[in-house]
């Protein structure tokens, strides 16, 4: 445990230590914040639907940006087999490295809170859809960036990396909205499927554990998927 | 300390290692000779835990790299190929996360990063980025954060590939240094490190260990027969004809150093020292003796003997 947390501060920091980690933070805050700020008063209602509604948008591009590097980067530097020859198992390694991509994650959408508190001054606001949002805003991003974690583990390229992130977490978003082109009963397997879907049933503010089941589980295979890629020792 | 069994590695259908055994003893230096690709970096790659064995395995101090591979990498000090480090990171830092990744206490890595920054001479770099270094205090930097957990044994691949001559012979000194308290495996492709630093030498080749043994011995029994350059103040067609079939002979080379002065390069296949009957033929015939010197095969001719196609 204390190995994982060694291994996220160090992604942390690695991230801090670079520019990225600043454009990144300030182009999320600025989409985020014009499509809040330049409804909020022609809507005049007191909810953060706005922001909840561009950040899933948001986060296709900015989750495979961050997870692009965590895999890609350490294979082509060499490092990777130094880290993966340490008296770790891989899964602390995916672990460690998942949790620093969350939290960072979090910091970009915790200035968000800003917003929230603004609009709590001003009306009121309906605390349980906020909550809801949020935590959809977590499992969302958590299981994205597991995704993403997992195309970096795949190359070598960081390129290739991102687009491949973008290509399934793009597709996941999307699946759900293409249940008019096929028949009934596969429609709802597809609906079932979306990262969207989802996430917009945690919006309304009711938490149902069928949703936080799906982002588990697709995180969860998403790093199993990763696990099987490192074992596999790519050159 | 480490016994290789029976060791088999392949990708696909290829075999970069074929039924390899051999083992180190506790504090001895092993030297991995071997062309490019002959399979040293994939051996180091299994005993390292870093891949697992296709078939055959590993015993590092009793413990199976199948079996304990955790313990196995508590044991070993590691510094891959080309010195990968992470280059956005201060020394210090990136020895402090290696520490700790490696499981010092967080009470005694102040004391270990002090020893390792002693031994390696880090002392000067500590603050700096990793990235902002030169390659032989990458390198140094390298064997610093293998040794820090102080572990019993430590394997490094090509440690003085890529640095310059005067970095070379300080990390050669470093290795003879470290290679006295611990058991060292080291792979290189330039001959006279392992004449320097090493006790033992291994050359492999296509994957199969072709020859065992000290660098001295490998010269013995590896080279065929000897050179001798025997120069005479003689006219160079009458030595010849002399020496055409004497004692099963061959003429290698034969110059006219003078008007009446010849340097001929004679080899054979006879293991013993051929000079003293040289020197009585050379009394018989009433020739001036100028030269007399015996060859024997460098540990190059070995290695190229040995790994030629």
């Amino acid at each position: 445990m204390h190995k994982m947390w060694t291994l996220t501060k160090r992604e942390l920091h690695s991230y801090f230590d670079s520019p990225a980690a600043y454009v990144v933070m300030s182009v999320f805050l600025l989409f985020s914040g014009w499509f809040f700020g330049s409804t909020l008063f022609l809507e005049n209602t007191a909810s953060l639907r706005t922001v909840f509604d561009i950040v899933p948008f948001i986060f296709l591009f900015f989750i495979p940006a961050i997870t692009m590097s965590t895999f890609a980067e350490e294979r082509r530097a060499g490092t990777l087999e130094l880290l993966l020859t340490l008296p770790v198992r891989d899964w602390q390694v995916i672990a460690g490295k998942l949790l620093a991509v969350v939290l960072f994650l979090m910091a970009a959408v915790s200035l968000t809170l800003i917003y929230a508190l603004t609009i709590a001054a001003l009306g009121d606001l309906d605390f349980g859809a906020t909550f809801g949002g949020y935590l959809g805003l977590l499992l969302l991003g958590t299981a994205s960036a597991a995704i993403g974690m997992f195309a970096s583990s795949l190359t070598r390229n960081q390129i290739v990396s991102f687009i491949l992130g973008f290509g399934i977490i793009f597709a996941l978003f999307l699946i759900d909205k293409m249940t008019v082109f096929v028949p009934g009963w596969m429609a709802e397997v597809l609906q079932y499927l979306g990262t969207d879907f989802h996430y917009r049933n945690l919006l309304r503010g009711v938490i149902d554990t069928r949703d936080v089941l799906y982002y588990v589980s697709l995180t969860v295979f998403a790093c199993l998927l990763t696990s099987f890629t490192l074992s596999r020792r790519p050159e | 300390m480490i016994e290789v069994i029976g060791l088999s590695k392949h990708y696909g259908d290829e075999r970069a290692v074929d039924n390899i055994s051999f083992e180190v003893k506790t504090g001895e230096v092993l030297g991995f000779l071997g062309p490019n690709g002959a399979g040293k970096t994939t051996t180091m790659k299994v005993i390292t835990c870093y891949l697992p064995p296709t078939v055959g395995t590993v015993v590092v101090d009793g413990v199976d790299v199948r079996k304990g591979s955790l313990e196995v990498r508590d044991k070993i000090g590691y510094l891959p190929e080309n010195t990968p480090l992470y280059h956005e990171m201060t020394t210090y830092d990136y020895l402090v996360f290696m520490a700790t990744m490696r499981g010092v206490e967080t009470a005694d890595q102040t004391k270990r990063i002090a020893e390792m920054t002693d031994v390696c001479g880090l002392g000067s770099v500590l603050g700096k980025r990793i990235e902002a270094l030169s390659k032989g205090f990458r390198q140094r930097v390298g064997l610093a954060q293998a040794m820090i957990h102080n572990p019993p044994i430590l394997i490094l691949d090509e440690p003085t590939t890529g640095l310059d001559p005067n970095q070379i012979v300080e990390i050669r000194g470093l290795i003879r240094k470290i290679g006295k308290k611990k058991t060292v495996i080291l792979s290189t492709h330039i001959l006279s490190e392992v004449q320097m630093s090493c006790d033992r030498a291994l050359i492999i080749h296509r994957g199969k260990l072709v020859a065992d043994g000290t660098p001295e011995d490998l010269q013995n029994s590896f080279s065929k027969g000897q050179r001798i350059r025997f120069g005479v103040q003689q006219h160079i067609d009458s030595v010849r004809s002399v020496l055409s079939g004497w004692n099963g002979i061959e003429i290698a080379d034969a110059v006219s150093t003078a008007d009446d002065e010849s340097l001929f390069t004679l080899t054979t296949n006879r293991p013993d020292d051929l000079r003293p009957e040289l020197f009585r033929l050379a009394v018989d015939q009433k020739w001036t003796l100028t030269e007399l010197t015996r060859e024997q095969a460098s540990l190059e001719d070995v290695f190229r003997q040995l790994t030629a196609d």
